[in-house]
Order: structure tokens, then sequence, then C-alpha cells
């Protein structure tokens, strides 16, 4: 908490006005709380920044990438835009699905996985583009998802599967 | 195919992070040159490359900075802002200049704000960039380090998804710590722009390639491309063709050689059945126009269509064009901040006609509100994000209307399943029912 709030003032004194760091301190709390934003990290984040809680809610519920419920250790989102679409990117969703036992949208009862479809992701010419806790990978087809997901679930995965 | 490297000069195909080797190829030197130079001399080098904005609008960039006002007649800190958070579906061109370019690229920063006469650059990165971030936040440390900055501080600020924050006048709002909705305008954000100060907004591939211009010479580079539409552009080209990727070309190329040639052609064989040529908001091209057309501002515009993001999309004969509308529809509804009403509905309305059709339970006089729909949004909004999908979905009605016809007819999609985005999943929003048990 005070860590944070240290974090949080050291955010602050990048800018010229004081409210433009409440993206980052949002962004550091998630971080700090395990990947999404309980009510509490709202408190902490509007103490560190005299704004209010409420406030704080306002702007994280605009932006997609704050989570306001709990999240999976590893959250994998498949892009289903125009080009991922094209190429594919139906199947790879529906393997995952098949492979995690979740639909997409879902977190696992252990909290392990999210499955989640976005939009396009900036990699569209190396379709599909799977994104997993924000690190892309790229030229996923359907049939490459089972081995992925054995990696993702710590299965050594050296030879081919 | 001699094509001029001029935004990824001296990469040899790799990238370039380290400040050594990057000094070693004439790194800074144009900085150093610009430095040299009176601002407006900076300003004047600009005007005579006729670099046009890459960020989709496509305006002068030396005019751009020439509207900021001079400190002596506005008081305030003067802003310089680059917009690094690429989100128009098809564009990827920005990320690969940022991770293999990142020294050119925040040497042009520095160019930038000196001709504007700024010391201070924000950087708004879109916040899925996470190696993007790193390379930049690497590289500005070793910038630091050979004391380049010159007394400028460069912060980068990362976004959190928002589509909406690439649209300059939400993204100055994000910044400023609010929801990312666009402004009126004017004022521009010349005038005022961040913290209601004179501000330039402009592209990271913009940016880029002012360090080319003032390397190269004005006049040296407006000698590449064609006139209009000068110099070389990043061009993404994605879909189903066989080497989907980043090409930098002059502008003019042929499209169809971006296609056939540089793109190995239409994958699997398949037939080219249409072509999105400047990013999701730009109106599609039917195989015939993508004979005729070539990669710039005129002949993009003389074919009814624009040259946006670069972001070329290449759809084979698999995709039905109903389909193909409720995906991009899906997109700009998820992603409309809601601010204007003709927007925030009517890019929901679209793709609810759009999914009738698509179904088999439209009437012919759906297909009517449709175009309807699409007319009640052009023009009637803040920001174009609504114009986008209006502009694109009256596109492909417009040029593939047999088919939106025999959906109509037949009572469903001639397609019959197997069309390349059938049943294709949009965004939902995340629900956790597991997670609830997990907290009882
Ligand atoms: C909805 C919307 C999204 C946009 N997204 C981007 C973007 O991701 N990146 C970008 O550079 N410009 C984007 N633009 C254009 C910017 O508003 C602005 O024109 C551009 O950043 C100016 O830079 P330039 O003159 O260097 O091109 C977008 C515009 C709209 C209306
Ligand atoms: S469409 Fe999937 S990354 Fe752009």
């Amino acid at each position: 908490m005070t860590a944070l709030f240290e974090r949080i003032q050291e955010i602050r004194r990048r800018y010229p006005d004081e409210l433009s760091a409440v993206m980052p301190a949002l962004q550091a709390a998630q971080v700090e709380h395990g990947g999404w934003l309980p009510r509490e990290a709202f408190r902490e984040v509007a103490d560190a920044l005299d704004l209010t809680p409420a406030y704080c809610l306002s702007i994280a519920s605009f932006y997609d990438m704050f989570r306001l419920e709990p999240v999976g250790e590893t959250v994998v989102e498949v892009c289903t835009n125009i080009s991922c679409g094209l190429a594919g990117a139906q199947g790879v969703v529906e393997a995952f699905e098949r492979e995690l036992g979740l639909h997409a949208g879902e977190t696992s009862a252990d909290g392990k996985f999210s499955l989640r479809a976005v939009e396009c992701l900036g990699g569209c010419g190396w379709a599909t583009i799977v994104a997993v806790n924000n690190r892309h990978r790229l030229r996923v087809s359907a049939a490459d998802v089972p081995a992925l997901a054995a990696e993702l679930r710590g299965e050594v995965s050296n030879g081919d599967a | 195919m001699a094509t001029p490297e001029v935004v990824f000069a001296h990469t040899d195909g790799g990238a370039v992070t380290d400040i050594a080797q990057y000094e070693a190829t004439g790194g800074f030197s144009a900085l150093e040159k610009s430095r040299a130079m009176a601002p407006d001399e900076v300003i004047e080098e600009l005007n005579a490359s006729q670099l046009r904005g890459r960020g989709g609008a496509f305006f002068p960039t030396g005019r751009k900075w020439s509207f900021v006002p001079k400190p002596e007649q506005i008081a305030k800190p003067h802003y310089l802002v680059v917009n690094a958070d690429e989100s128009e579906p098809g564009t990827f061109k920005d990320r690969e200049i940022m991770l293999r370019v990142p020294f050119r690229f925040l040497e042009g920063c520095l160019i930038a704000a000196y001709a504007i006469q700024s010391k201070h650059v924000f950087i708004y990165i879109r916040g899925e960039y996470e190696q993007e971030f790193e390379v930049l936040r690497d590289a500005l440390a070793a910038m630091h380090k050979k004391k380049v900055l010159g007394g400028v501080t460069i912060v980068l600020h990362r976004g959190a998804g928002a589509y909406i924050c690439g649209e300059e006048t939400a993204l100055l709002e994000s910044l400023e710590g609010r929801r990312g909705q666009p402004r009126t305008k004017p004022p521009f954000p010349a005038i005022a722009g961040l913290y209601a100060a004179p501000t330039a907004v402009n592209n990271v591939e913009s940016i880029t390639t002012a360090t080319s211009v003032m390397e190269m010479g004005g006049v040296e580079y407006a000698k590449l491309g064609v006139p209009n539409s000068t110099g070389t552009r990043v061009f993404s080209l994605s879909g189903n063709v066989v080497n989907g990727g980043n090409y930098e070309l002059p502008h003019g190329f042929p499209l169809k050689d971006l296609i056939y040639e540089v793109g190995g052609g239409i994958a699997n064989g398949r037939k080219l059945k249409a072509v999105i040529p400047g990013g999701s908001s730009t109106v599609i091209l039917t195989p015939a126009e993508v004979e005729k057309a070539t990669l710039d501002f005129d002949s993009l515009t003389s074919l009814g269509t624009a040259i946006g993001s670069a972001a070329v999309i290449a759809i084979d004969d698999r995709c039905c064009m109903v389909q193909l509308g409720i995906r991009v529809s899906q997109f700009y509804e998820h992603e409309s901040c809601g601010k204007c009403t003709p927007c925030r509905v009517g890019t929901h309305w679209l793709t609810q006609i759009l999914q009738k059709i698509e179904d088999g339970r439209a009437a012919q006089s759906d297909l009517d509100l449709l175009l309807d729909v699409c007319d009640r949004i052009l023009g009637k909004c803040l920001c174009p994000l609504g114009d986008s999908d209006a502009i694109a979905v009256a596109s492909y009605v417009d040029k593939f209307r047999d088919e939106f016809q025999a959906h109509i007819d037949n009572g469903g999609c001639p397609l019959g399943g197997s069309s390349s985005l059938e049943a294709v999943l949009a965004p939902v929003a995340m629900h956790h029912a597991a997670h609830e048990v997990a907290h009882a």
C-alpha cells in the first residue's frame, strides 16, 4: 500500500498536471492487485492523487484494459478482427475453448486462465494474433493451439505436440 | 525492384536498438543539423519535403507545425504529443517502426519539439504494446545517458485499450486524465491542445520520417513518390495474401503489385474479391478498381476511397460481404465513446440491421434503412468514428449490392455457412461466474 503510494507520487511528478497521473496510477494499482482493480484499489489511487474513488472508477470503466473483476493468472486474448478473422481466428478461439474448457469471456474456477476474443491487436499481417499476458504470438492457427495450451499449462513442450 | 528505405534506413531488415550502432550510421546528425538552424528553417525543410501526416488525415506536417504559435505569442509551455495509439484495424506499421528504429523515431521527436519550440514531449502509446513500450523506455534511457535530449523531457504515457484515443482530441483528454472523448474543434490543438496550451499532435511515422527529411533535405525527399504524395510509406499488408507484413514503398506504387508481387498473391490459390485500401474505415475496392489503383492520395481519392492509415487488407472469394459489414460495424459499435448520439446509436443499429440481413430475416426495406442510417451518422458527430462505420458499410452495399440482395431474396447467406468470417466472435464483456464461486 505505501509502496503503491510512493510509486504514484513518482508517476505524478512526470506531469505538469497531476490529473494526468490517474491512468498510470491505475495501471500500477492493477499490477499491485494481481491484474485487476478491487474496490480498495480505487480508494488507494484516489488518496494518492487527491481524487475521489468514484472519479477513478469512472476512468477505469472507460478503458478496456482496466479489469473490474478478477482475471486468471494467464490471460489469453485472441484477435477476431477482420484480418485475423479472414485467417481463421474463429477456429483459434474455438480450439482454446476446447483446450482450456472455457468460453470466450470466462475465467477458470481455479483462477488460472482467462480467455477472451479481442479487437485488432496491431499484428494483422501476421494473423492470427494471440496475446498471452500482453505478449503476442504470431501466425497462430487452430492446429497450433493444443501445443500452445500445453505450454501455458506448464507442461513441457519441447518436442512436437 | 529498388525500393528506397527512408523510414527503415540503415537497418538491413533488422532492428537498431543499440545507440552506438545508431550513431555509427549517422544517428542524431539530423538533430544536430536541425539544432544548428532556426526553428522556422526546420519547418521550411518540412514544407519543402511536402511530407503529409501518416496517421490518416494526410495533413501537411510542416504546415501543422507552423500553426503552433511562437512562444512570444502564447506564454504557455508548448507540447509535442506523439500519437502511438495505433489501433485502426489492419494497421500495424507504427509498432514495427518503434521496434526497429526506436532512435530514429525519438530523434524525430526531438526535431519536431525543436521546430515548435517545445521542451515537453508526450508519447501516447497503445496500452497493448508492451514490448514496444519497453524498447522505447530503454532507448530513452540510453539517450539520456548520452545527453542528446538537450533539456527536452520525453514522457511515455501508456494507453489502456480504447480505439477512440487515437483521435487526437480524445487522446489529449485521455492524457489529461479524463475519459477519452473527443473535444469540439475549434479550438484546434495547435492553439489550445494539451492543458489548453499550443500542441502539435503527430503520428509515429510522420515523426520518424521527419528525421529522414532533415537528413536528406526536404527537396531531395520530395523527389521520392509522386506529386501530392511525396516520399515513402510503410504499408501494412494483411488479409488473404501469402506474405502479410509491413512494406516500405514509394507512394504511387501500384496496389496490384503490392498484393501480387510484394505480397506473393492471394493465399491458397483463391481469387481476390475485394480490397480495403487504407484501414477499416475506408471505402472498399473491387478487383477491377484494384487493377487501376496506385497507392497515393490522388489515385485513391479519385476512386472514391482514401489512403487512410495505409493498411491494405486483401479479401478472397470465401468472404461474405454482409458478414464483413457486421464485423466492421461491431468494432465501431464497441469503440464508440458514447458522446454523440448518431454514433452511439447508429453503429449499434447498423450492426443489428446487417445481422438481420445475414440471418435472412430482412425485408427489402431493411436495405434502404441500412443506407438511411449511414446517412444519418455521416458528418453529424464530433469525430469521424461513426462516419468510419457508415462509410465502410455503405461501400460494401454499393460495390456488392447483388450479394446483399441475394441474402434478402434467398432468406439467408448465399455462401451457406462456408464464409471465411462465418460466426466470427466479436469481443464480449468478461463474465465471472467462476470467480463468484471462488469468492463466496
Ligand atoms: C477514430 C480515430 C482514430 C484515430 N486513430 C489514430 C491512430 O491510432 N494513430 C494516429 O496516428 N492517428 C489516428 N487518428 C488520426 C489523428 O486524429 C490525427 O489526425 C493524427 O494523429 C495526426 O498525426 P499526423 O498529422 O502526423 O498524421 C485517428 C482519428 C480518428 C478519427
Ligand atoms: S486484425 Fe488481428 S491483429 Fe489486426
